[in-house]
């Protein structure tokens, strides 16, 4: 059943009507449509490729063409009934509600999506940064009346160093330990590619060797035109253990731990991360050289922005959002928790 | 501070020693003066930060920072130093250059109130000995480490002349008080692990009464006493001045000389009647002591050797003189805090070995056995003096949880914590009454971390827990040199050095060790 609405009613409009959380995500009524949905729905819209934010199974899917790739890379063609590509600062129309794509300068097609409805804009950030990255278009400040943030290192004792010297240390490092393979965990989708590709732009040129599990996002990037240089596969072919003395090895987190790791030469525990901050955490793991490197915002990065774009009202979501909020407080702005659950710490 | 950071961060998290020595070796060689020499000087805490108390530098972050913003960082972070050094306003850095160590330094001795968090360390261990610190030094002027340690006492951050000595720019820097620590002789076990197996070795090992000396090894710090020209101080072996905390020991120190001995409290109201080392730990590690401490706690100094006496150095003479010396020493300068330790008459290896078996005392770790030949030499070296501790004890224990280790052992479980059975509210439990990283083989660890992966029952991060019920666990048995009482752990007691000695795959948890057999060596 269908009611003309009221132009009174129009001008009138709160920003919880045009978009509000869900058990399955955040969901625009007047458009029909979710952004980054938790689960399985009609009509989904993709900030980027992270499996926390892009989900197999819906009915339609609306993103950058990269996001899509890489969607299709992970879960195989059929990831979506159809699938629908945006165009960077192009406004679209779903179901009578504007929506438009800009850089989000967080991995690879990652965008932020401007919804706006009868003079209201929300945008939803989805995961930013704003440190400089060769593997992505920067991220672009949208003017608007809500702004919905990420709070993964939202604690003022996060702040991340810049990245080109915490790359200088690793390839110190490989000075200092010649005979050490240099095991670098880093985040499959994003993380691995940005580090190979800073290497390279710091004039490392010898091969690098990555875990199986990197190959194909690899691959992707490469041919998105992010160019790695060489690369060549962790496998132990001949019982010479020393082909890897003094190389980089690239590998997902979580393996640096693994059985897997006990084919290296007196490895030595590397993990470009932005928890690598808190000293305590890379002991907890084992990790000899903290890289301090993050695809997401500082805390500096998440005030300077809030302050650059000047939004009515903040929404905050995925990660701290009790300081951020907090902070917002005290500059005399609104701003909220936004709880959705489904979202992770991704193990970046 | 940059630098300087990154090298205290790669510090703290490379296990390995010589990993460690490069460190440290690189960045003496690539840091100018004086920042190396601060820094040096904040890893060996020879640099004395006046008094910054924790609740100063919350007031101070508070005024920077919102409490509550505060209050969740700290909450995340876990300890105070590291939480401050990480939200301190960094206004300066961003607009202009970062401190040098140099600058941080001099600001923290000209405010009152210290300004800087940068090196205030906290909970933070950066495990680099002044010892290693000392390696480094020595290995990066190409130097022995003896000269550096001769020479340490008299340094002052930021230890110009030590630089340009090391650098072959200028003079051997001079020690500048009459008392300085001399480089310690140390003793090599009487036979390594592999070769007690070997009947032939330990045949071979001929310890005869009238080639060597035996005497008891007392179960406290090595240490050495030096009264000098008006000065008196005391050193650990490693070199630390620890006088501070021993006032009275201090005091009974009044000849003209240098004794090497152990450091040792007694019971109070007795004629030196050795307390358990746990009694001394309690003395240990302070910059100063109460009078009540003072009562309960007395230290005193067992002498083993003599260096100096009267101005006259005796560390080229051999043992036999120097005992000799000693002897007459104590008996004219001897008292309540410092007193002989007794030489033990043996007339074969058999002997001592019953000798060894039942000491009089439980204090006594064992034998020491020095050539009566043997001059004083620094360092270990190999033939003129041997220690021969007791047995360790043995006892059955259960694994209870397992934690990833560092480098080479990163993807391994080699770290275990193990418990005994007692009674509980219902039936018996298992109580954690130790942890220990070594002891064990390559091949007894890969069946270890097998065994922690087929049996996981939970993970917390870098740590596992493991089945360990009556009929379904692993028992180990565990070597460890012996017991204190303690209030930090749920068992009551600390084990002194354990190690893994045996996986005992032949016995079922429900027969491992009980706390209460445990305790029983307490007394
Ligand atoms: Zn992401
Ligand atoms: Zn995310």
């Amino acid at each position: 059943m269908k009611f003309p609405i009221h132009p009174r009613y129009i001008a009138i409009m709160r920003a919880e009507d045009l978009l509000h959380p869900t058990p399955a995500g955040l969901y625009c009524p007047s458009g029909d449509f979710y952004i980054d949905p938790v689960r399985a729905v009609d009509r989904a819209l993709v900030t980027h490729g992270h499996a926390d934010h892009a989900r197999p199974g819906h009915g339609a899917v609306l993103a950058t063409p990269e996001t899509l790739t890489i969607m299709a890379a992970r879960y195989g063609d059929g990831f979506t009934g159809r699938a629908d590509a945006a165009v960077f600062g192009k406004a679209t129309t779903v179901n009578g509600v504007n929506v438009t794509f800009h850089p989000a300068g967080h991995v690879l097609g990652s965008a932020q999506i401007a919804v706006e409805k009868n003079g209201l804009r929300i945008v939803a950030s989805g995961d930013y940064k704003r440190a400089a990255d060769p593997t992505c278009a920067p991220f672009v400040p949208v003017p608007c009346d809500v702004f919905i943030t990420e709070a993964t290192f939202a604690l003022p004792v996060f702040r991340h160093p810049d990245a080109g010297d915490e790359i200088a240390k690793l390839l110190t490092s490989l000075q200092q330990f010649t005979e050490r393979a240099h095991l670098v965990g880093a985040y499959s989708l994003g993380k691995a590619q940005r580090v190979i590709r800073m290497l390279r732009d710091a004039g490392y040129d010898a091969p690098i060797y990555i875990h199986g599990a990197l190959e194909k996002l690899c691959n992707l990037y490469e041919s998105e035109g992010v160019s790695l240089g060489p690369l060549l596969p962790a496998t132990v072919e001949t019982n010479d253990k020393d082909q890897f003395a003094g190389a980089v090895i690239v590998a997902p987190p979580a393996s640096l731990n693994d059985k897997w790791a006990r084919r290296f030469p007196d490895p030595l525990p590397a993990f470009a991360s932005g928890w690598m901050r808190i000293r305590q955490r890379a002991k907890q793991r084992g990790v000899e050289l903290p890289l301090i490197l993050s695809d997401h915002a500082d805390w500096d990065e998440l005030t300077d922005t809030i302050t650059e774009i000047g939004p009515s009202e903040v929404w905050v979501t995925h990660g701290r959002e009790e300081a951020l909020v907090r902070w917002c407080e005290l500059q005399g702005i609104a701003a909220r928790p936004l709880n959705i659950v489904g979202y992770e710490d991704e193990s970046e | 501070m940059n630098r300087f950071a990154a090298l205290l961060d790669r510090l703290v998290l490379t296990p390995q020693r010589n990993g460690k020595l490069r460190l440290l070796v690189d960045y003496f060689r690539d840091t100018p003066d004086p920042d190396r020499g601060y820094a040096l000087a904040g890893i060996t805490r020879d640099l004395e930060i006046a008094s910054v108390k924790p609740a100063m530098i919350r007031t101070l972050v508070e005024e920077r920072l919102d409490q509550v913003l505060f209050a969740y960082s700290y909450d995340y972070v876990g300890d105070l130093a590291e939480t401050v050094s990480l939200v301190w306003p960094e206004a300066e850095t961003r607009a202009n250059r970062v401190p040098t160590v140099a600058d941080v330094v001099e600001t923290l001795h000209q405010a009152s109130r210290s300004d800087g968090p940068g090196l205030v360390m906290g909970g933070l261990r950066i495990g680099v000995s002044a010892r290693l610190a000392k390696q480094a030094l020595a290995q990066f002027g190409g130097k022995d480490i003896v000269e550096i340690e001769e020479l340490w006492h008299g340094l002052e951050p930021p230890y110009l002349d030590l630089f340009a000595w090391l650098e072959d720019r200028g003079d051997k820097p001079a020690p500048n008080h009459s008392a300085p620590f001399r480089p310690v002789m140390l003793a090599h076990p009487l036979m390594e692990k592999a070769e007690r197996a070997d009947a032939d070795i330990a045949g071979k090992l001929a310890i005869a009464p009238e080639e060597f000396a035996a005497e008891w090894k007392w179960d406290g710090i090595r240490v050495q006493a030096a009264a000098e020209g008006g000065e008196r101080r005391l050193y650990s072996r490693t070199g630390d001045d620890i006088s501070d905390a021993f006032p009275d020991v201090l005091d009974a120190l009044d000849f003209e000389g240098a004794i090497d001995g152990e450091l040792l409290v007694m019971r109070p109201d007795t004629e030196r009647d050795v307390a358990p080392f746990g009694d001394l730990q309690q003395r240990l590690n302070r910059k100063t002591v109460s009078n009540k401490l003072l009562a309960s706690h007395p230290a005193f100094i067992r002498a083993y050797d003599l260096l100096t006496a009267d101005g006259n150095d005796l560390r080229g003479e051999p043992f036999q003189v120097r005992r000799n010396r000693l002897e007459a020493f104590i008996a004219r300068h001897g008292g309540e805090r410092l007193d002989l330790s007794p030489l033990v008459p043996f007339a074969s290896l058999d002997d001592l070995a019953a000798h060894r078996e039942s000491p009089p005392h439980a204090a006594i770790e064992g034998l020491m056995l020095k050539r009566w030949d043997s001059l004083y030499q620094p360092g270990r070296p190999k033939g003129p003096w041997f220690k021969w501790k007791r047995d360790p004890f043995l006892i059955d224990v259960v694994l209870l949880y397992a934690q990833r280790g560092h480098g080479k052992r990163s993807s391994f479980y080699s770290d275990y914590t193990f418990g005994v059975w007692r009674p509980g509210d219902n039936g018996q439990e298992l109580v954690p009454v130790g942890k220990a990283y070594f002891g064990f083989t390559d091949e007894e660890l890969k069946r270890l971390d097998k065994y922690v992966r087929d049996n996981t029952v939970e993970r917390f991060g870098p740590v596992r827990s493991v089945r360990a019920e009556p009929d379904h666990g692993l028992v180990l048995e565990v070597a460890f040199e012996g017991l204190n009482r303690s209030t930090r752990h749920k068992s009551g007691v600390a084990m002194r050095f354990p190690r893994i000695h045996r996986i005992r795959d032949d016995k079922p948890p429900g027969e491992a060790d009980t706390l209460e057999a445990l305790t029983a060596l307490l007394d």
